[in-house]
């Protein structure tokens, strides 16, 4: 454990940002730190170690106004682990329903000694507009199709992990890219670290525009399939869509879903990962999610990880013994 | 009433072609004479160094009374507009309730007479309760006082009844004013699709929903001999279709804002609510479709579509906080720094879009310093240089994107009827 918690001490030093809003805005050295403290978390983990207390006497909450269970679990546990309280706040028992505006809320909830502020909402820069407004620290945990930045994360520790490196991959994103957080926080982050990145699904939801960030565009899975070493596979957001942008879910399956015979032509050792939760049927057959393939769940436990990282680099202080 | 010369200046007056230095002597709220013997009782304005223009005019404000009064007043609108060197504004009518009778041109008239620090003319509305729906009772609003007619704040969607307003308006020779946006392009919309909206996974509105109806409006004034006028310009296939209409002699003109030709959706990077308008801030593209628009005629009018917003309106998640920037304390420091200084614009060509061109298109006896006109005049630093602190502006709301902004020139004294309304005091 000493061993462990010098090596988090020694990540943590000249650490100074409060703020996780996106991989946008973070450099490569920022997201390796990250990467490599989560890596400590997850080793310890594996080793059996679950408890802390690296955030004793610190708060957390979780600020969600969306529907989550794993986000919300992963940051609830991650806090927990390290020491810290939770506090749990749900949009649909608060204020909000008596008017109170967002940031009302949160600053109410910061005169009660706060430390960090977990922020999921449907409206892309809210986290932002509670960091403007907050003294506290402020972490993103997905804000509309913007970023979900700790999920592109635990998705990059997962691959460094299974493949060895980032740097040199050809990363394929699938599916609903116009409106998903997690496909833009993966854009940012595995572009940082080197590796080329395709965004794929049919032209209504893959804009050409991507092309003029440096990311590839295809509207063809079964072209890029040999050119891949990842396949992030993305989930169709339908709550998030005003009209359907393709003419069914069967088209849509058969053009995009990856199944055991799509699997065939990929690359070896290609890796399947999914941010969940996952329409089966649609984004991804049953026999490709549970294959040897498939680091699906090894994704939830990283995300774990990613999350205690996150929380200790912001909100720990480096002086305690 | 006082007498006042204003000495040393220089003239610029488009309505009448001048730009030569010349005393200017006013006299019971009226324009009397040029270079006059001065009697010694007069106040005198010492003008030298500054620009002496006709009283500006913007003619897209909303002033939010009645219904809206935490937003502005008519007070507080008219002080920021001779705050911003306004001395005429034209307000619009997506009031509570919206000005579609005679009853609230009356109050909204009233109202300024008694409160107002400028002359404030009325649009009113196309339609019924803002409804879109059936023709407000135009004639009687135009025996009323109302100088225009829009259902601004959402267009005029119906295509029949945008015909029959073409059609009907020119009974009274008045433009129908429109908000150009096709809704079903723009729902959920919060700024300009393209580059940007895509990084920041914001719900785009694409350009397309404003140059579809602007196309639409113009062949529907072309067939009806209707006169348009295509309100707060914001795309590159607008200004080119408004361009080719008025080669074509179709009735059309169009007004810029300040904000549409000085920013891009670059600044939605912030998330920052006072960002947020409808037409949003364009790419740069659009911006310089803008530019060349205002350089080379197509663009008539800069107006400043002043939409005041309560703080607690603004501060909130960026789908929430409603549409639109107070504009009337910035918009001139923006038409010297971004058209005149850079040369795009002259003196007498951006003031045209701000006198004459408005009063022309509203049909008012204002824009020009002709003598016998009302005494509207604003006089203009064209270098002093100011910074812009929401909480000095005039107007009662402070959502301005240009906090902090490094100003150059600005109006210094602004009369009204032969008053002065507003002088300014060096600071702010």
């Amino acid at each position: 454990m000493d061993e462990f918690q010098s090596q988090l001490l020694e990540l943590r030093a000249g650490w100074c940002r409060r703020h996780l809003l996106s991989l946008e805005e973070l450099s490569a050295e920022e997201i390796v730190r990250i990467l490599d403290t989560a890596q400590v978390f997850r080793r310890a983990f594996d080793r059996g170690i679950r408890k802390w207390s690296l955030l004793t006497g610190k708060t957390c909450v979780n600020l969600f106004f969306e529907n989550s269970t794993r986000t919300r679990n992963s940051f609830s546990l991650a806090a927990r682990r390290l020491g810290a309280d939770v506090v749990d706040f749900s949009a649909a028992t608060s204020s909000l329903s008596k008017g109170e505006t967002v940031v009302d809320t949160a600053r109410n909830l910061e005169a009660m000694g706060i430390d960090a502020v977990v922020v999921r909402h449907s409206t892309p820069g809210t986290p932002h507009l509670l960091a403007k407004s907050l003294r506290c620290s402020v972490i993103n945990a997905g804000d509309g199709p913007h970023e979900h930045p700790t999920q592109g994360l635990l998705d990059i520790l997962t691959i460094r992990q299974r493949l060895g490196r980032v740097e040199g991959l050809t990363v394929a994103l699938v599916g609903d890219i116009a409106h998903s957080r997690t496909a833009r926080s993966n854009i940012w982050g595995v572009k940082k670290l080197g590796a080329h990145v395709i965004v794929c699904g049919p032209s209504t939801l893959v804009s050409r525009d991507w092309e003029k960030l440096g990311v590839e565009y295809s509207y063809s899975l079964d072209e890029i399939l040999p050119r891949v070493d990842v396949l992030n596979l993305l989930r169709i957001q339908f709550e998030r869509q005003t009209r359907r942008p393709f003419p069914s879910v069967r088209e849509y399956a058969l053009l995009y879903a990856m199944n055991a015979e799509r699997l065939a032509r990929t690359k070896p050792g290609i890796l399947i990962i999914a941010p969940g939760p996952i329409n089966r049927g649609v984004e991804v057959t049953a026999d490709v999610a549970d294959g040897k393939h498939s680091a699906i769940l090894d994704q939830v436990t990283n995300g774990v990880a990613v999350r205690m990282a996150v929380l200790w680099l912001l909100t720990g202080t480096t002086d305690q013994k | 009433m006082e007498r006042i010369l204003i000495r040393g200046g220089r003239v610029i007056d488009p309505s009448q072609g001048l730009d030569d230095h010349i005393d200017i002597l006013i006299e019971d709220g009226k324009i009397a004479a040029y270079n006059p013997t001065a009697r010694g009782d007069e106040r005198v304005i010492d003008a030298r160094g500054k620009i002496v223009s006709p009283g500006l005019i913007d003619m897209h404000v909303h002033l939010r009374e009645p219904g809206h009064e935490d937003d502005e007043t008519i007070a507080t609108g008219t002080r920021a507009a001779v705050a911003g060197g306004f001395t005429s504004i034209a307000c619009c009518p997506n009031t509570d309730p919206p000005i579609d009778t005679p009853a609230t041109v009356e109050f909204v008239r009233q109202k300024a007479a008694r409160d107002g620090h400028c002359n404030v003319y009325v649009i009113a509305c196309v339609s019924k309760d803002r409804k879109g729906e059936e023709l407000a009772e135009i004639g009687q609003l135009v025996a009323a006082g109302a100088v225009a007619f829009s259902d601004d704040g959402a267009p005029v969607y119906d295509p029949e009844l945008m015909r029959r307003a073409f059609e009907y308006c020119l009974m009274f020779d008045k433009p129908v004013c429109n908000h150009c946006e096709i809704p079903e392009l723009t729902r959920n919309g919060v700024m300009h699709e393209g580059l940007v909206s895509l990084i920041l996974g914001l719900p785009g509105i694409p350009a397309a929903a404003e140059s579809v109806m602007v196309a639409r409006d113009i062949a529907l004034a072309e067939a009806t001999g209707g006169r348009l006028h295509v309100m707060h310009v914001s795309t590159l296939g607008s200004v080119d279709a408004i361009r080719r209409a008025k080669a074509r002699g179709v009735r059309v003109t169009a007004e810029v804002t300040p904000h549409h030709f000085t920013l891009t959706d670059e600044s939605l990077r912030t998330f920052d609510s006072n960002f947020k308008m409808n037409p949003p801030l364009r790419s740069k593209e659009h911006v310089k479709a803008c530019l060349e628009g205002l350089r080379d005629g197509t663009i008539d009018v800069i107006a400043t579509d002043h939409a005041p917003h309560a703080k607690e309106k603004k501060m909130q998640e960026l789908d929430r906080a409603p549409f639109g920037i107070v504009g009337l304390e910035t918009a001139l420091s923006l038409v010297i720094m971004r058209l005149i200084k850079p040369g795009i614009l002259s003196w007498s060509e951006a003031l045209a879009k701000l006198t004459v061109n408005p009063a022309r298109i509203l049909g008012i006896p204002k824009g020009t310093l002709q003598i016998g006109a009302d005494a509207d005049v604003t006089i203009i630093d064209p270098d002093v240089k100011w910074t812009v602190d929401p909480e000095q502006l005039h107007s009662k709301s402070k959502n301005t994107p240009f906090a902090g902004w490094e100003m150059e020139g600005r109006a210094t004294v602004v009369i009204v009827g032969g008053a002065i309304k507003y002088e300014w005091g060096g600071h702010g």
